[in-house]
This record gives C-alpha cells, structure tokens and sequence, in this order.
C-alpha cells in the first residue's frame, strides 16, 4: 500500500477508461448567489462515459441538487451559473442560447425528479403526458405512438390503453415513477439527471426502480447523474461516484474505492453512520453541522468537524490530490488513510424479560371511517426493553402509535400499560398517564411550534402536565436541553435556527423532560440525513439505557432495527406477520414477507 | 430580571429579548424594503402624517364661517371656502383623524371577531364549524356598505354604532380567511403535541395555532383597513357618519359637490386624500402578502430554505 499521492491535474482528473466514449465532461463549475455573491458550489468536476451511472451523493445543504440542475443549465431562483463547462458530446450546454437549450432540454438532457407525484400533471392522462414530450420534440423520434409503447415496455410500465388512460393518481408510486422514468428516456437523450428518484419509495419498489433505471442507462449508453443521499442506493447502481460537502466534490473515484477504503475523513465518517442490516454495531455520526450554502469559511469546509483536523486546514481550501485511483480534498490523505477505525456492537441492557410488560397491546383494531386500518394486533413492550416496529409505508405503524398515545380512538381491543387499561380518547385519559407515555413525531420541521422559543417548547409539558412552577420549569428544561447534548444557549432560539437534527434532539428533550416511562418514536431520523441519524440513534439509545426506558421504535428502515432494538415486529397491511427477538427476526425471518424484505435492503 | 432574561423561557421575556426578530417585524421591515413596500409607506404614512398633525398646523378653526360661500383659492385661504364660507384647508387638516380612527378601530374589531369565529371553526370543525361558517355565508350574500347602512340605519348613526357595523361587516370575510389558515396549521405536529400534553381546547388555540396565522393576519389587516376607510367615507357621504358641522373628509365631497365648479378644491382634495390613503395602503398590504408568500424574498433566504430541505417531507 504505498501512498501515490500527487496534485492531480485539475482538467484532466482521473485516466478515463479509453474504450468508452465521453458523453459528459463537466469542468470547473460554479454556482453563485446572485451575480457577484457567494459560492454555494465551486471546483465541480467530473466525465461521466456512454453508459454510466456517476453517483452524486451528500447530505442536505452540501449543494448536489444545486449541481444536478445546473448540468440541464439551470439555477434556482436567486442562484447563478457563474462559470464553468457543462460538455455533452462536446458541445458546452452552459454557452447554448436560451431557444437552444429549450430544444436541448428532454430531447438531449433529461431529468426525473424527486417527487414523481408532483412531478406529473394531475389533470393529464398517463398516455397524454408521455406524448407531450414527443410532440415537443418531433425531430427526436420518428414514429411517437410506437415509440412511446416502446418506452413504456422499457420502463417496465404495461403498455396496454388502460395504462394510457389513467391519471397519475391512480397509479402506486413506483408506477408514477415508472412514468417519469419513461418520459424522460423516450426522446433518446444524451444525459439523464436523476434526483433522488426512489426517496420515499418502499424498498421493494425501490430496488426494482434501480433495475430499471440500470438497465435503461445501459442500453441506452447515456450518460446518467444519479443524485441521492442514501449511499447504499447509491453503491449498488453506480461505477463511479462522487461525494459532496459544503459545495465542493470532496473525494471522488470508483464506487468499490471509494466506498470500501474511504480516504476524506467526511467520506468515512459518513460511511460509518449507515447502519447496517447485517450486523449491529454501534452507529458513528458526524457532530457538529455542515456550513450553510453561501456561508462556507476559508479553509476546508469540513474541518470544524474532522477528526484529523491541523491548522493548515483552516488556511485555505484543499486542492485535489490524486490517491489510490481517486480524487480527494484534503491535504491529510495520506494520514487519514492509514488511521484505522473499529465498530463496536452495542451493549444491550440488563434482561428485565419476564416480568410484566410496560405496554401490552390485545387484538387492536382500528377503523379510518370505514377503512380497516389494523386488524387483531398484538404487540408487548417489556420495561427497559426497545422494541422495532417495522413495515413498509402504508402498513398502519403509524396508525397503531397513534391508538397508543391517544391521538387516534377509533379502535377496539385492549392496550393494557403498566397493568391499566387506556381509554381510546385522549380526553377520558389521567394526565399522569398522558405523562408517562411520550411521543416524539417523525418530522421536527413540524412538530416544534415556529413562534416559540426553544427553552418554552421543552418548558411547556412541565406547565401542562406537571403545573410546575415557573423556576423550576426551566432549570428543569435547562437540564433536558444538556442531556440531549444541547447548551443552554438553545433555550432563546427558535426553531427556524436550528438543523434538522437539533430540531429532533429538542423533540427527543420535550418528550422525556416529564420523566416518562414508555417513549413512542415515530419515524424520528427518517427526515434526517445519515450522519444525524446516527448520532440521534445513538443518543436515544444511551437515554433508553440510562433512564430505563421501554421504547417503541417504529422505522421503515430494517437496518436501524438492528442497532437500536432488542426485539421486532414486522407489520404489513394491517397485521403483525411475525415478532420476536431482533436476531432471529432478521436473519432467520420466518415469515416470506420479512424475508423479501430483508433482501430487499440495499447494501454498502 | 434583566439577567434572567437570557435563560428563562417565558412568553414575556421572550418577547423583549427577542423583539428584533419577531416574526411580523420582520416581515414587515422586509415589505417596507421593498420598492412597493415603500412607496405604499410612505404614501400611507404622508396622509396619516396630514391626519394626526393637520389639526395642530390648522390656519383657522374649522368651523369658523370666515368668508363667502366658495371662494376660489386665495393667499389668505389656500384652498378657497366650501358651501358656508369656511376654510377648506382647516377643514382638510381637522377632518381625518377621526376617520382614521374609526377605520382602525372598525379593522381592528372585524379583525377580532373574525378571527375568533375562523380560528375556532377550524379548530372545533363538526357542528361549530357549520354553524359558524353558515352565519358567515348568510352575512356574505349582503353587500359590505348595504350590510353596514342597514345597521346604522336601523340603530342610527351613532359613532361607535358605526364602528361596529363596519366591523362587523368584515368579520366574515376575515373567518374565512383565517378559517382555511387555522386548517392548515392545525394539521402540523406542535398541535398534536398540545393536544398530547392536555392542553385545553381554547389554550391550544390561542397559544399554538394564533402566533402562526400572524402573516396572513397582517395581509389581511391591511385589506380590511383599506376597505374600512372606503366605507368610512362612503358612509359619511351618504351622510350616516359623523354629523355636520364636524369636519370629515367623506362628508365634505358631500357638502360641496354642488359647488364643484366654482371652487372644485373643496371637493378635490379630500377625495384625493383619501384615494391616495387607500392606495397606500392596498400597496403596503401587497408588499407584506408578496413577502408572506415568499415572491419578495431576499434571494439568499430562499437558496438557503430550499437548499436545507425545509418542508420536505418523506
């Protein structure tokens, strides 16, 4: 292993296979607010080969959108291409005038967005909206009614005039994803940006989609960007992939390298923040937050959070250096690559099994108006214990909290906690009860009141719940912020100057400020990035631990399962299909749906 | 206090630490930023200026009777005399602050009433939510100065009568409003949260769901005010407002129309403070609905909105 580091030359980045042709060479490119301000992405350079997937994948804020949109030559509101080469078959897209680049857009440059339900058109039929693209484009194809059949096929859609006459309302999101999919490969173009395309899909639809979406760049030899921020989506579709942070490409080079032996400390840190179906290991997130678009400092953007940080981080921004066949910004490559780091498996706690559970749920059904939501579910948490519910979305996990916590009444059955039977409605329930039982919400954008402060947020359980005095409420709200790792300079703030992850932490606050028994967390890091959502896993473990905690964790993701959960249950459509200890659950499935699950996760 | 300030969470305190960013300042300094923001401004603040000082830099009292009737613009009398020989500059400068106010303060209470009636149809939903809002569609079928003159009309024209029925006028139009804002908010999660803790019904709605209307209480404020003045002045007009001999902007288009060609001051300058009065406000209010909306925002705040994947959901 010796360590080949040397300037890399910075047009002429990595040697290019020679057989295959370059479709996309990007160089030097730079986006700013407005005309003359700061840079919100810099030094953006990458060739993509026909045939290609580049991976483009960071976390939010670190301006991969920002990229992917300025490869189809355009820029959000405010924003501002302001140098740099786009090259697509040698013609630079940025320099295209206005009518050129309208004609070059769809018919030579594709994008599918993130979101395929807002993408279509509601109003238009499935069929209408596929020709549309044709008929902008006459010159691209020649016959539109059979090619559209033809892509319809490729895109693994049924080409049948059913499927034409449809409303994208009515198809699942992997069909409406399917329909972008098609739209954007019909008129035969050079270079597809795909932007997060299966986010929010479950992961059976989801690893389907990538089959696809890997089959249609193969035989089509385009050129394809695939931006996303789950790197294991990302390491199993692309060859080459490029790692964002704070605006620039911080390390960049084939998949297996970069993923395997990570040299840029973000890259590793990152790496080690994904959990990991097949084993559980304690998860290691990043502290601290990436600089915001526009605000980045002088040196490396990274360093207020690196491990291996020197004073000649701070100076100035790191250029490129060329090791072991990739690309990286940091002027400690070569240290950082020799660093070892090790996982250890989490401790779980002392087995309180066998005694009473703290919540046992009875044949639980539950009704949305006519709709059954839950049938005859059985479920126990034992005290001290975390227990995973997971299902796919649609599959009533949420639903079931919500009967637990009280937000929801139309049921039947039993749900006994601490020996005392719930009442369904929130109102016929004791405050001591609403007390010990905590929920946390899966998106803190929403579940923290944007006019109040942070310190009232956490203060206001302690009025409501436990008519504390004023004093004491916010020493005790004080203490609640410093054991979610959060200073007291948090109390003044309100939540707009907080990070997705900080936002969660004061939802985790509040809820256990009340000393609560039981704490329901639902979906709390699935709108957070990776590196967040280890550091908050790894905190509501140490707290489950600490405060002896019964915890009802419900995730979609069946990888976190495995870090936080001692035993799982697996929910579909309604109905528990199989529990028991997470070990068992997970790699002896008894049940063929949690199988397929299982093999459905994508894998680093 | 001053050193508990910094640690203590309490709504008071937070207030005073945090009046440079409270949310409707911003907004509002953000609107005046604005090249319309500013211009409705400062037209609306000019005439509000002329209101409230006119009476104190007034040449001569209002109701003297100091001439002719009519009189043409003279050095002594810079915009003529109306229908009983009395100044007309003195009469414009005497004559809108008490318009003014009762705008307000007509605003104001339509403001209250239909925020409560909105906030709490929302909230409530199932048979409040019906009742409330039937009401609002059976006061809706009536015209805004038809509901009011009917009132005034029937109760007679009483300053703080009038007051009232303008307000009321409003009312339903605001509950709409804030009805479809308050079904918004009340979907988010710091609402269930309340509602997890126990937070009663009424508390849940005033502490949690009202400081996030804020925005679209403003745009609608400045709507109403505007409205109010019209029909302010329209009413005194038809001569339900302030009795003669008062000085008011409305009733003096009245009283001198018949002598628009021999001094048509007396006419022209109160009609023109009020049109310009209202325009400034309808600009101002444009301005801060532009902001709320996110159409005006400083670009750097919308790159950074957008790029922190706010509202973004899975």
């Amino acid at each position: 292993m010796t360590t080949d580091s040397a300037p890399a030359d910075a047009s002429r980045s990595r040697p290019a296979q020679a057989s295959d042709a370059v479709r996309l060479e990007v160089k030097d490119l730079e986006v700013r607010i407005g005309a003359s301000g700061p840079d919100v992405v810099s030094d953006i350079g990458f060739v993509v080969p026909a045939g290609q997937v580049l991976g483009l994948v960071g976390e939010s804020g670190s301006g991969k959108t920002t990229v992917a949109l300025a490869l189809l030559g355009h820029a959000r509101r405010g924003l501002h291409i302001s140098s740099g080469e786009v090259r697509l078959d040698g013609v630079d897209l940025l320099k295209l005038s206005r009518a050129d680049l309208r004609a070059a857009r769809g018919a030579r440059v594709a994008y599918v967005p993130q979101d395929p339900a807002a993408a279509l058109n509601p109003t238009l039929k499935v069929g209408t909206q596929l020709k549309e693209a044709l008929r902008v484009h006459p010159a691209a194809v020649d016959d539109s009614q059979d090619r559209v059949l033809e892509v319809m096929r490729e895109a693994r859609l049924d080409a049948t005039p059913e499927m034409f006459r449809r409303y994208p309302h009515q198809l699942s999101g992997g069909q409406q994803q399917r329909v972008g999919l098609a739209m954007a490969f019909c008129c035969r173009p050079s270079l597809i940006v795909l932007d997060e395309p299966t986010t929010g899909l479950d992961v059976t639809t989801q690893r389907h989609i990538l089959d696809t979406i890997r089959s249609l760049c193969r035989s089509y030899g385009v050129a394809a960007v695939y931006v996303s921020h789950d790197l294991a989506v990302v390491g199993g579709l692309v060859a080459e992939v490029a790692v964002m942070y704070g605006g620039r490409i911080v390390e960049i080079g084939p998949t297996a390298k970069v993923f395997g032996e990570p040299v840029h400390p973000y890259t590793r840190g990152l790496l080690a923040a994904v959990p990991s179906p097949g084993r559980a290991e304690v998860l290691a997130g990043i502290e601290g937050h990436p600089p915001r678009p526009g605000r980045r400092g002088r040196g490396c953007s990274f360093a207020p959070r690196c491990d291996f940080v020197i004073s000649d981080c701070w100076s100035e921004p790191p250029p490129p250096v060329l090791i072991d066949s990739r690309e990286v910004r940091c002027i400690r490559a070569a240290q950082v690559r020799s660093a070892v780091t090790d996982r250890p498996s989490p401790q779980s706690g002392p087995a309180a099994d066998g005694s009473t559970p703290a919540l046992a749920l009875r044949a639980i059904s539950a009704h949305y108006g006519r709709t059954l939501a839950l049938s005859d579910v059985e479920l126990q948490v034992p005290p001290e214990r975390c227990v995973a519910l997971v299902g796919e979305s649609g599959s009533g996990k949420t639903t079931l909290a919500r009967c637990i916590v009280g937000l929801h009444s139309n049921w039947t059955g039993d749900i006994t906690f601490q020996g005392e039977r719930l009442a369904p409605r929130l109102r016929d329930r004791p405050r001591e009860v609403l007390r010990r039982i905590q929920y946390v919400f899966q998106n803190p954008y929403t579940s923290l009141n944007p006019r109040k402060t942070i310190g009232q947020i956490v203060a206001q359980p302690l009025e409501e719940l436990l008519g504390l005095p004023f004093r004491e409420r916010s020493e005790r709200a004080a203490q609640a912020l410093e054991d979610v790792s959060l200073g007291s300079d948090f109390l003044s703030r309100y939540p707009d100057q907080l990070s997705g992850g900080e936002r969660q932490r004061v939802a985790i606050a509040r809820a256990l400020v009340v000393e609560p028994d039981l704490l329901i967390c639902d979906e709390v890091t699935s709108a957070l990035d990776v590196s967040v959502q280890a550091v908050i896993v790894e905190e509501l473990r140490r707290l489950q631990r600490e405060r002896h905690l019964a915890m009802l964790f419900i995730t979609h993701n069946l990888a976190l399962v495995r870090s936080i959960a001692q035993h799982a249950v697996v929910l579909r459509d309604g109905a528990v299909v199989e529990s028991g200890p997470v070990e068992q659950v997970l790699e002896h499935p008894a049940h063929e749906y949690t199988a397929r699950l299982m093999a459905d996760v994508p894998r680093l | 206090m001053a050193v508990e300030a910094s640690s203590v969470p309490a709504p008071a305190q937070a207030k005073d630490q945090g009046a440079a960013r409270h949310p409707w300042l911003r907004v509002l300094s953000t609107a005046a930023r604005t090249p319309r923001g500013a211009v409705g401004l400062a037209l609306a603040s000019l005439i509000v200026l002329v209101a409230i000082i006119g009476p104190f830099v007034s040449p001569g009292s209002p109701d003297a009777l100091a001439t002719v009737t009519f009189v043409k613009p003279s050095g002594q009398f810079p915009l003529g005399s109306d229908f009983l020989g009395r100044d007309v500059l003195s009469r414009v400068l005497n004559g809108g602050w008490e318009l003014l106010l009762m705008a307000a303060a007509a605003t104001a209470f339509g403001i209250i009433v239909g925020t409560a009636a909105g906030v709490s149809a929302a909230y409530r939903r199932g048979r409040a939510d019906g009742f409330i809002m039937r009401t609002v569609d059976v006061i809706l079928a009536f015209p805004q100065l038809v509901f009011a003159l009917l009132l005034v009309s029937i109760l007679g024209p009483r300053l703080w009568l009038i007051v009232i029925a303008v307000g009321l006028s409003h009312a339903p139009q605001v509950a709409r409003v804030t009805r479809s804002a308050t079904l918004d908010v009340t979907e988010r999660d710091f609402v269930k949260v309340a509602e997890l803790q126990g937070m009663r019904s009424s508390k849940v709605m005033i502490r949690e769901i009202l400081p996030n209307l804020i925005s679209p209480l403003m745009v609608e404020a400045g709507l109403r005010l505007t409205y109010s003045i019209v029909i302010m002045a329209g009413l005194s007009f038809l001569g339900f407002g302030q009795q003669p001999p008062a000085a008011n902007w409305g009733l003096m288009i009245n009283e001198n129309r018949i002598g628009l060609q021999l001094n048509p001051w007396a006419v022209i300058v109160p009609a023109a403070l009020i049109a310009l009065l209202t325009i400034g406000t309808n600009t101002f209010t444009d301005a801060v609905a532009r902001v709320t909306l996110g159409v005006d925002r400083l670009p750097e705040e919308a790159v950074l909105t957008d790029d922190l994947g706010l509202g973004r959901t899975t």
